[in-house]
């Protein structure tokens, strides 16, 4: 049976005693504290008010945090089955080389002579991403999936800019499916979004496509499979139907997972595509991150007569190889590139868990990890179909990919128990829910990624929980109102939390209204 | 094949077992709605440079990383390289904590009763960079400065619809520049807005006050000011350039180095509405330029909250009996929620390197915290001291620093490339040449100085560049 540690453990800054010390900062040589006599800081900008940091002994700090990871959950921990999150195995092998030092003490700065063994694993899996996908290039660059995204985004402006177009290129067109951060990263470029509807069988409507596209689509985001586990089956005509109009087909790698090995967007008709080294290549979610995000194009034509091509819009920096002097370099793709994304290479460590990820698995490998996703999914479907009050929308009959999406709206129609009420009941398991409430045009929504990685065990006797929760919700359908039980805390009140009067990110914003209202002032 | 490790119903029995309950004889069944013109099949795809073509074992994964990295030249002492991030000391607790699977393995705190422990974890980082800055709110971390940088102009911009006009400094850094001239290229190019410099003072390297106040007006957005600035300068009339910025209304947004705030006013004594920063100085190692920490933090003002991108985690109580817990909170600013209309695209952010910095913070705590700047200041003084005792030009501008100063080479007619040669001959990697990001300033570097040099690395650079500089100046 599942219980989750419950530490009630205070904030750091109920901790500590005056005076401690957790860290011990080196004592200046006297000849230092001579040769550069007082602090010559003008008065005016000196800090006059120390910072209200707490105040710990290293032994009290190492508890304190070491009691919280034991309030946390990962995939060390048990299943995270988390839909479009590919939440798989972190192999500690790649752990153990990006903690290496000859890694983690190189300045983004430094002479490229002294990081050639780095710059020659980077080029290999700008390599080695571009053959995964079937795209021609890569950038390392973007620090996580929607960052990629927004790269894909103002790569796409910059080509209309080019090639004259950008007055009337307005919309980027999006399935109702998608993912969040697709219509937001359009936004952040500048363009308008118009939803395409998914017909029943999971495809993309294309007569609402059709309908929607002329010379003012800039160009089309999508998922392939869709974020109902499904793959598009019309892709090369959707392509065709933004390529006559001369937008770009943008590739949300979210989900390569489900195809890896079987297919490549690359030969779909992408012309950008945007990989998650933290989803698809094993690195690590660390709680929201850091992640690692490259985009990679078609080496697609812009102008001819200037030999712009796509290749040339790339941002941050590319890794290369000059022959003569045998020696990798950086180089900035062009001087059309839409530029840095953030100050400096990319997120080498994530970077570098993707590289020995493949080097792991090699093409065989990540073959084999796709073939081990798609089953996990589809056995998982298998074990629960004919559950009472569960139901697997669009395309009942095709088979899923690397996830699969269950409604639980009959359920929610006979007894109240909600999608939540679901996740909680799994949390109770020892589980970590699925994503709930998402993709959106799914009512009462579980999106459910077992991954490659999970065990066949462990996919049973989830699919038996499921099931034990809607006997439960059947026969006592207040009872998943009361769970979790076996967590850290219980139900948590988020309307509250996010209530104005309430509402604190910060424990100085807490202790500030605590006063206010404990003193009769009004907000 | 075997059965692989990272998959563990790759063996033959158990692959049997699941395709008999799918009533399949191939798994190629599953993959049959892919058009057969996009299929790749498996012989083709078998052979595509990916990895070393099949599965490797830990073994020689291991060997063929070592032999490639040994390609990397180890440095004597680290590099006396800044202008953006910098080499500092991360204590073995934080390497400790942040390995552990509880935190490293965990997504997005999207259910928060299982989550607990990482949500306050996130929370205290929140809570204690806001005592660092002086700040109301944080939030959960940016990719790194300068995007936080970038964000936190675009926020600026919808809190102030009707203006068009952006000041940044010039003696900001470059690198984050470069980073906000391409997240506002869509606006830019759509004429929504435009960028002015500010001049920096020639004598000083501060920010010219008189341009600033030629150029401020009620038709500008926001304006910059980063201190200490791209040259490790002290802006000590920041006070100043914050009456000037309030008095039209503008936002100020001052970009700070976190371990400068033992000894510098906070931005919150200077009146920020917003500050941002680059939070790799706070226990995260250099990593070429990876997982850093773009710091972003809000005056409390309902006005500014509502704009603000990034994750945020809050107090909360649970239902039943009010107990303290902690969940994301003001989740309708984001893309999943809100999707167009959301504040930022941002998702993924740099959690792990947040809880990094506060595990740092813990452990310094508010004396420590003065200490480190104190020595950082003195490391990086006594360098500068050492420089100019041995005829060499160090910070040329009439300004005060920290941890960074500028080194002039002009006057004696030497390439700061020749010096930097000749160091790196010896192992030691000099600064950063200046002289293409900031030609006015010819051949010039930046060095950086932090608790890691101790004296005697120092002693042996000053001793080397006055070396390298009289056999260098041979080939100028």
């Amino acid at each position: 049976m599942f219980r989750q540690a419950k530490w009630s453990e205070p904030l750091i800054f109920e901790l500590g005693n005056n005076g401690r010390e957790g860290f011990l900062v080196p004592e200046l040589e006297k000849e230092i504290l001579d040769t550069v006599g007082e602090i010559h800081i003008p008065e005016k900008i000196r800090r006059t008010k120390e910072p209200e940091l707490p105040m710990l002994s290293e032994v009290e700090v190492i508890r304190h945090y070491t009691r919280l990871t034991e309030m946390s959950y990962g995939v060390d921990n048990g299943p995270v089955p988390l839909g479009s999150c590919t939440m798989k195995y972190n192999p500690r092998i790649a752990w153990e080389i990006a903690s290496d030092p000859r890694i983690t003490e190189i300045h983004p700065l430094q002479d490229i002579r002294t990081i050639q063994g780095l710059l020659e694993m980077l080029y290999e899996l700008q390599k080695w991403l571009a053959n995964i996908t079937g795209m021609d290039y890569c950038s390392l660059h973007p620090a996580a999936g929607a960052h990629g995204e927004l790269a894909g985004i103002l790569m796409i402006r910059k080509y209309h800019e080019l090639r004259g177009n950008s007055e009337k290129k307005k919309y980027i067109i999006i399935p109702d499916s998608a993912h969040g951060t697709n219509p937001a990263s359009a936004a952040m470029g500048g363009y308008s979004v118009i939803e395409v509807p998914s017909s029943k069988d999971g495809n993309i409507d294309i007569d609402a496509l059709r309908s929607v596209v002329d010379e003012s689509v800039a160009g089309l985001m999508i998922t392939n499979p869709s974020t109902l586990g499904l793959f598009e089956e019309n892709i090369v005509e959707i392509a065709n139907i933004i390529h006559e109009v001369d937008g770009l087909l943008y590739y949300d790698g979210a989900n390569l997972n489900g195809i890896m090995g079987y297919a490549r967007p690359g030969d779909m008709g992408f012309d950008i595509a945007h990989i998650n080294i933290h989803k698809t290549f094993g690195a690590p979610h660390g709680g929201g991150g850091p992640g690692a995000g490259p985009v990679c194009v078609k080496d697609k034509m812009i102008d001819e007569d200037k030999g712009i091509s796509l290749k040339d819009l790339l941002p941050g920096y590319l890794v290369e190889y000059d022959e003569e002097k045998q020696m990798y370099y950086l180089k900035k793709p062009s001087e059309y590139s839409i530029g840095a994304l953030k100050a400096f290479f990319g997120n080498t460590l994530p970077l570098i868990w993707g590289y020995v990820y493949i080097l792991m698995l090699g093409a065989k490998g990540l073959r084999m990890v796709t073939e081990h996703a798609v089953l996990n999914t589809n056995y998982f479907n298998k074990l629960i179909e004919n559950t009472q009050g569960l139901e697997l929308p669009y395309g009942k009959d095709r088979p899923r990919k690397h996830e699969t999406v269950i409604s639980a709206e009959k359920l929610y129609q006979d007894t109240g128990v909600s999608a939540e009420d679901i996740a909680k009941g799994l949390l109770d398991a020892g589980f970590y829910a699925p994503t709930i409430y998402f993709p959106l045009i799914v009512k009462e929504a579980l999106m459910i990624e077992f991954t490659e990685s999970e065990t066949l065990e462990n996919i049973e006797k989830y699919a038996e929980r499921i099931k034990d929760i809607v006997k439960t919700t059947y026969s006592n359908p207040d009872e998943p109102k009361k769970w979790p039980r076996n967590t850290a805390v219980g139900r948590i009140d988020i309307v509250k939390a996010n209530h104005p009067k309430y509402v604190a990110p910060t424990w100085r914003v807490y202790l500030k209204k605590l006063k206010r209202y404990s003193t009769g002032e009004k907000q | 094949m075997d059965a692989h490790p990272f998959i563990p119903n790759s063996s033959d029995e158990i692959r049997k077992k699941i395709m008999e309950k799918l009533g399949i004889k191939s798994v190629d069944e599953l993959f049959r709605d892919i058009p057969s013109s996009v299929r790749m099949e498996s012989n083709k795809w078998d052979e595509l440079d990916i990895g070393l073509k099949k599965p490797l074992s830990e073994i020689e994964v291991k060997r063929i990383v070592s032999e490639k990295l040994g390609k990397n030249k180890q440095l004597r002492i680290p590099p006396f390289l800044g202008g953006g991030a910098a080499p500092h000391y991360v204590p073995a607790v934080i390497k400790y904590i942040i390995s552990r699977g509880e935190f490293l393995t965990s997504y997005t705190p999207y259910q928060p009763e299982i989550s607990q422990g990482i949500l306050q974890a996130i929370f205290e980082y929140q809570s204690l960079m806001a005592e660092l800055l002086d700040m109301d709110i944080v939030n959960a971390s940016m990719y790194d400065g300068a995007s936080a940088l970038a964000e936190a102009l675009l926020m600026s911009m919808r809190v102030n619809k009707n203006r068009r006009k952006i000041l940044l400094p010039s003696n900001m850094n470059p690198f984050h520049r470069e980073v906000v001239m391409t997240y506002l290229y869509p606006h830019i190019s759509q004429g929504r807005v435009i960028v002015e410099d500010i001049k920096y003072d020639p004598v000083t390297g501060l920010i010219d006050k008189e341009d600033l106040k030629e150029k401020i007006s009620k038709d500008v957005i926001a304006v910059y000011l980063q201190n200490p600035n791209f040259f490790g300068l002290i802006e000590e009339d920041a006070n100043d350039v914050s009456e000037i910025v309030h008095e039209y209304k503008v936002l100020f947004i001052i970009g700070i180095e976190p371990l400068s705030l033992g000894l510098i006013k906070s931005p919150g004594e200077l009146g920020a509405d917003i500050a941002v920063g680059e939070g790799q100085p706070l226990g995260l190692s250099l990593n070429f330029g990876s997982s850093y920490l773009g710091i972003f933090a809000i005056r409390d003002d309902p006005k500014l909250l509502r704009q603000m991108p990034g994750r945020l985690i809050g107090l909360a109580q649970t239902i039943e009996g009010g107990e303290r817990a902690f969940a994301m909170v003001l989740q309708t600013r984001e893309q999943h929620i809100r999707r167009s209309k959301a504040t930022s695209n941002i998702c993924t952010n740099e959690a792990l390197s947040a809880i990094a910095s506060a595990i740092y913070l813990s452990l310094l705590g508010r004396k420590g915290l003065v200490k480190l700047s104190r020595h950082i200041y003195y490391k990086s003084h006594y360098a500068m001291k050492m420089m100019r005792k041995n005829g060499i030009r160090a910070n040329i501008f009439n300004a005060d620093f920290f941890k960074e100063f500028t080194v002039s080479f002009n006057e004696y007619n030497i390439s700061y490339q020749s010096i930097h040669e000749k160091l790196l001959e010896k192992g030691i990697h000099g600064g950063l040449y200046l002289g293409k990001l900031y030609p006015e300033l010819g051949e010039t570097a930046l060095f950086a100085f932090t608790e890691v040099h101790q004296k005697q690395d120092i002693d042996l650079l000053v001793q080397s560049i006055k070396k390298s500089w009289r056999r260098g100046s041979r080939y100028v």
